[in-house]
């Protein structure tokens, strides 16, 4: 929370972690993130973007894609999925 | 309760105690005084099935605790049926009694995540607080393999008088062990530890320590592992929201079948578990009366009935309520708008001057 936050290299590939999990559940309600003990209720652009987090697709690619198929200029697209990624990945439910 | 117009929400977790065997006899153990003998536990194909339920009935989670989950013979059969019924799967250890051949077999299995208990950062004093010589020593080799085994590691850490300065020391050892999350739990007045709160219940200034310390860690370790802290609320203005509202969010299914809205649920004299073995998990979320006996607000007397928190903190705890008061369904006294409330003051000054020894938790 002190130094500012780094960002988040083009080439990483975004996976989550053994432990958790993105799991769709009618009885709550929708999608939720599903982690050590605790449970995200993940809003519908959470879920395009962690679904995307396969370890394979690199943070770049991600972010073409999400600019392609929501018609949305990139820059937001990349400060938005960054923001959302940091804050995954500092409460250790995803890794960069 | 009679005309009980509570909404009713799906259970999001279910505490499975699989048995209350456990090597250990920590003397804040959440089991209650009367603990299950091994006779009465619930078979494979029963806990099977009341996964299958819980599923249907919206449990994401399952945690699988005890006692030691490993005194169990059968919990990799357990925790396959609790994968197969798409549940995320949590064993809840102290790490001794469990082999780490079976660790393994579950991790092949798709267990999802480990929490260890670890009584102290110091061995000895982790040791003599545990009741077991030579615990802490398995437990840093068993949490070693479950790091090997790439499993998600959480090191809950309950405090109390003796090991409450150790913070931060807790904290470094979480690290060192490669956990990703630590709770840093105050230990939490019912059943065996009520019994122990003289030689339990730490001091204000260690507790104001406490707090300051695990806020400097959390800034310090951002991003590096998750500190999750559960206060000591004999010194706290607002009380627990308990299990975030009474049969709302969790159940607890006993060794021996009884579902319970929270672990210490028993401790409350006069209400009615529903069986497994008697009552399907949805009928008993749904109708049993213990379940329905707090649920909602409609129970509520004032200040609770009327105050702006009561959806948020559901009057606190109940069996705090009870074990305090006496009746269930007053405010629980933590709270400063309880008529009771600073008896809770003098019953923490009162247990810092009895430095009793240990009653260790055994069958």
């Amino acid at each position: 929370m002190s130094e500012p936050t780094p960002a988040i290299p083009a080439d990483a590939r975004p996976r989550l972690p053994r432990g958790v999990r993105l799991v769709h559940n009618e009885a709550q309600g929708g999608w939720v993130l599903l982690a050590p003990e605790r449970v995200f209720k993940a809003d519908a652009i959470a879920v395009e973007i962690v679904k995307r987090c396969t370890g394979e697709a690199t943070f770049a690619a991600i972010v073409d894609d999400l600019a392609a198929t929501f018609k949305a200029p990139r820059d937001r697209i990349d400060a938005d999925v960054s923001a959302l990624l940091r804050g995954l990945a500092d409460k250790r439910l995803l890794e960069l | 309760m009679a005309g009980n117009t509570a909404a009713l929400h799906s259970p999001l977790g279910l505490l499975a105690e699989l048995t209350h065997v456990c090597p250990l006899g920590c003397p804040y153990c959440s089991n209650p005084l009367e603990l299950d003998r091994r006779a009465s536990e619930l078979d494979t194909e029963t806990w099977a099935r009341v996964f299958r339920e819980a599923a249907a009935l919206g449990v994401l989670q399952v945690h699988l605790s005890g006692g030691e989950p490993g005194a169990r013979r059968d919990l990799v059969d357990i925790q396959k049926a609790a994968h197969a019924a798409g549940l995320y799967t949590n064993l809840i250890t102290s790490a001794v009694g469990i082999t780490v051949e079976t660790l393994q077999k579950l991790g092949a299995a798709g267990l999802d995540h480990v929490q260890i208990s670890i009584q102290d950062s110091e061995p000895e004093s982790a040791d003599h607080i545990a009741g077991y010589k030579g615990a802490f020593a398995r437990k840093r080799a068993f949490a070693a393999a479950v790091v090997e085994l790439k499993i998600p590691l959480t090191v809950n850490a309950v405090m109390h008088r003796a090991n409450i300065d150790r913070v931060d020391e807790m904290v470094a050892l979480a690290l060192a062990l490669g956990a990703s999350r630590v709770e840093i739990a105050h230990a939490q007045y019912y059943g065996w530890a009520l019994k122990n709160r003289g030689a339990l219940m730490p001091t204000a200034e260690q507790v104001e320590r406490a707090a300051a310390a695990v806020a400097d860690l959390r800034t310090r370790h951002h991003g590096e592992i998750v500190i999750d802290a559960v206060v000591p609320d004999y010194y706290a203005r607002l009380p627990k929201p308990c299990v975030g509202g009474w049969g709302r969010r969790s159940l607890n299914v006993t060794p021996a079948g009884k579902v319970l809205p929270c672990h210490a649920a028993e401790s409350i004299a006069g209400l009615q578990f529903w069986s497994v073995r008697d009552h399907s998990l949805a009928d008993i979320w749904a109708n049993s009366p213990a379940f329905n006996a707090f649920r909602g607000t409609d129970w509520m007397r004032e200040p609770c009935r009327s105050c702006e928190r009561r959806e948020i903190d559901f009057g606190g705890c109940r069996c705090q309520a009870f074990a305090l008061t006496g009746d269930a369904r007053a405010t629980d006294p933590v709270c400063h708008l309880a008529p009771d409330h600073d008896t809770v003051a003098a019953l923490a000054a009162a247990a810092i001057r009895d430095d009793e020894p240990y009653v260790y938790r055994r069958m």
